[in-house]
């Protein structure tokens, strides 16, 4: 099952190493990964999607809690969360199919960013199953290109996931 | 003006350094020169490995932090095994690696690597200084993340320019660690209630203790738990020591080579206490068929281990001592009498045993002397294989940190170093190192560093001319195809070698190294048995003599480590001997 884990770490050298190191050494591929700073500049916060069962992914979460720069852990996929990811897509677009792109893209409230002589490119926003969707309409007239962030995420309601300072190692033996 | 150096060793004074195991280079030049006239006193290695891992001895038998110092790449990466090592077993180790000045870093310069990155999935964390100004907080980070919590390793990589920089003001260390709060305490109330009830109401519980119990100091309150609710305990490799192995409801070591009492009580008992073992598959063997009838109850202080290996009923995350004796203050016995008997039954019926033969040394009677000899108050160091098994089974370990041992990583080579810092640690003790003819050739330059800083070390080499214990598993698994496992000569060698014809022999087979001459061009004491009725004479005179003496004990050739729970078996499904 797909899981999505938010990372809030120290924002200093090495440390994007130590958390993708956790996941490649139990065999674990990070399906997604987008990194930014919070409003903290000295804290990052990684937005990791990983697939696995519940057990393995409760064991990368008490790793990535033992990192020293790791200053929270949390796993969205147990609460609502609010999920986006952007892509940029260049799609191939003859004269003749041009309008039916553009149409395509305004149904998924995909926004046209630039045109060339025989292309398109156009920026979605929305979750990965979207942004899916709108691909697989996309690919009968050839992707060019394809650059997606990667998925971030925040939980729905009033729950922040800032700081976490003083709940990092609390009450973890329940 | 102070340097980054003079900064660096006034910080390492600060945290109570008193020692450090280090080999010299380029790059840590200036950290040598400070150190020629600094009140700590420098070991003197042969080998990067061999700082670490006798560090890593150094902080086992004392408790303190052990500190290492090598210099930047070869020196760096020399240091690897001796992390791993450190950081499978949690000891605290603080490792100051030399770095290329910051100005060349990265730019493939002369004896650069990427040391931090390298170590990390060996390290408990790590630092790449920039600046002077940064060493004091370093310093004083490093030092409390090896100590506190799960311990381990702590890199610390220097630049060649943060040693010279000079200050005009040097910043107070002071540790800013926003993400590191490892457990503290005696456990969840809630936990501790839970597993009291259990013990109450088990019929055949079992302690499972492991070398959190040694690291953690919590030894007299698993001692007082035990007696008081009338608890039989059995340790990991790890945890001997940690509860007195004479005690009567002790029942020796458990898991692939345990004792059979152990073996049968996990798999018959109906509540196991772990506390500071992580179910690693050397324990456990089969592990959905791990105490197949039992509650487990798991005390750890790192979190990530419960639930690692094994399902866990009630898991406690603590101090190992604190919880112990919270569980002892509330705790009151259940009805064991019938099992604790079952138990002592067990234990008379099934004592270790092999047998021996006439002529011919059998290699767990030397271990049995040592421990006549010693009276089990040597501290023991042992290499990896057949003899560390023969080692943890036939010598009774009483008290904590007197067994030092590479239990995770099983790093052969691990021994002499350790030795080392085991009695650069603890002067006023007897150091034994048990080893293999195999295992000391791994690290044999340090029979140097004993001869100068005249440690007094008793070193016995268990000289059987294989690698025994993977002639062991090819016996048993591979029909006897003793495939590279032979370390002595045969006939064709002899033609070969020039000067072989001085060279021992047994059984048509010539021993090399002859270790008497090797003692001898280090300027060791050397003294060898190769009959049964020589073995106590010559410890004898080995412990006597002062100084470091090497004595070689030509053994059995082919004797077998008995029980043994192939890997991959369950515990019940035991091999008895051959």
């Amino acid at each position: 099952m797909r899981q999505t884990l938010v990372v809030l770490v120290e924002n200093s050298p090495g440390v994007l190493a130590r958390v993708a190191g956790l996941f490649s050494r139990r065999g674990f591929n990070i399906e997604s990964l987008a990194v930014g700073v919070t409003e903290d500049p000295g804290i990052s916060r990684m937005t990791i999607l990983v697939d696995g069962d519940d057990a393995q992914v409760e064991q990368v979460e008490k790793q990535l809690h033992k990192l020293i720069n790791v200053l929270k852990v949390s796993n969205l996929s147990r609460e609502p969360a609010v999920q986006r990811e952007l892509a940029l897509i260049k799609v191939g677009a003859e004269p003749g199919v041009r309008a039916a792109i553009i149409q395509i893209a305004g149904v998924f409230r995909a926004k046209v960013v630039d045109v060339g002589k025989r292309t398109l490119t156009m920026e979605i926003t929305g979750d990965s199953d979207k942004v899916e969707a709108l691909l697989q309409l996309l690919r009968e007239y050839g992707i060019r290109e394809l650059a997606r962030t990667g998925c971030i995420a925040m939980v729905r309601g009033g729950k922040v996931a800032n700081s976490g300072k003083s709940e990092k190692g609390d009450g973890e033996d329940s | 003006m102070p340097t980054g150096a003079e900064i660096l060793v006034e910080s390492l004074i600060k945290q109570g350094v008193e020692v450090i195991f280090g080999y010299p280079g380029g790059v840590v030049l200036p950290l040598y020169d400070v150190l020629y006239d600094a009140p700590i006193r420098h070991v003197l290695v042969r080998h990067e490995q061999a700082a670490v891992h006798a560090a890593d001895a150094y902080a086992r038998v004392t408790g303190k932090v052990g500190v290492a110092l090598v210099t930047s790449g070869p020196g760096a990466t020399n240091a690897v095994t001796g992390l791993a090592n450190a950081h499978m077993d949690s000891v605290p180790v603080v490792v100051l690696t030399g770095q290329v000045p910051t100005t060349i870093l990265g730019c493939d310069s002369f004896q650069e690597a990427d040391i931090t990155g390298i170590s990390l999935p060996v390290t408990k964390h790590s630092y790449l200084v920039r600046q002077a100004a940064e060493i004091p907080r370093v310093t004083a980070e490093a030092f409390h993340i090896a100590a506190t919590g799960r311990p381990g390793p702590v890199l610390v990589d220097l630049p060649k320019n943060a040693l010279t920089e000079k200050l005009n003001t040097v910043p107070r260390g002071e540790i800013n660690l926003p993400g590191y709060k490892p457990p503290r305490g005696p456990g969840h109330p809630l936990q501790i209630g839970r597993a009291v009830a259990a013990i109450r109401e088990a019929k055949r519980p079992l302690v499972y203790a492991g070398g959190g119990v040694v690291a953690g100091n919590a030894g007299q309150d698993l001692l007082a738990l035990a007696e008081k609710l009338r608890l039989p305990v059995t340790a990991t490799l790890m945890g001997l020591g940690g509860f007195p192995g004479t005690h009567q409801l002790f029942l020796g070591m458990l898991g692939m080579h345990g004792t059979r009492v152990a073996n049968m009580a996990v798999m018959e008992a109906d509540l196991i206490i772990a506390v500071g073992a992580r179910f690693d598959d050397r324990v456990t063997g089969r592990v959905d068929r791990f105490a197949p009838r039992a509650r487990i109850v798991h005390i750890d202080l790192d979190p990530a281990e419960i639930g690692k290996n094994v399902r866990v009923d009630i898991p406690i995350v603590g101090e190992a001592g604190l919880v112990l004796a919270a569980l002892r203050e509330a705790g009151t016995p259940g009805e064991t009498g019938e099992w604790l008997a079952t138990l002592a039954r067990w234990k008379e019926e099934l004592p270790l045993g092999y047998q021996r033969e006439e002529g011919v040394i059998k290699p767990q009677e030397v271990i049995e002397e040592i421990y006549r000899l010693t009276k089990g108050r040597a501290v023991v160091v042992t290499d990896v294989g057949q003899h560390q098994m023969w080692t943890a089974q036939y010598y009774t370990f009483q008290e904590p940190r007197t067994l030092v041992t590479s239990g995770g990583l099983g790093t052969m080579g691990f021994g002499l170093p350790a030795a080392v810092g085991a009695q650069v640690g603890r002067p006023d003790k007897t150091v034994v190192l048990v080893t293999g003819d195999g295992s000391v050739q791994m690290t044999l330059q340090e029979l140097a560093t004993v001869a100068q800083e005249g440690l007094p070390v008793k070193i016995a080499v268990i000289n059987n001319g294989y690698l025994g214990m993977v002639r062991q598993w090819q016996q048993l698994f591979y029909g006897r195809h003793y495939s590279s496992v032979n370390l002595r000569l045969n006939t064709v060698g002899v033609k070969r070698a020039v000067g072989a014809e001085d060279l021992p022999t047994v059984e048509g087979e010539l021993i090399v190294p002859d270790f008497l001459k090797l003692a001898d061009a280090y300027g060791l004491r050397g003294l060898r048995a190769s009959r049964p009725e020589e073995v106590k004479a010559v410890l004898q005179k080995g412990m006597n003599l002062p100084g470091a003496v090497l004595m070689d004990f030509l053994v059995a050739r082919e004797e077998n480590v008995y029980p043994m729970v192939p890997a991959g078996a369950a515990l019940d499904e035991i091999l008895i001997g051959d």
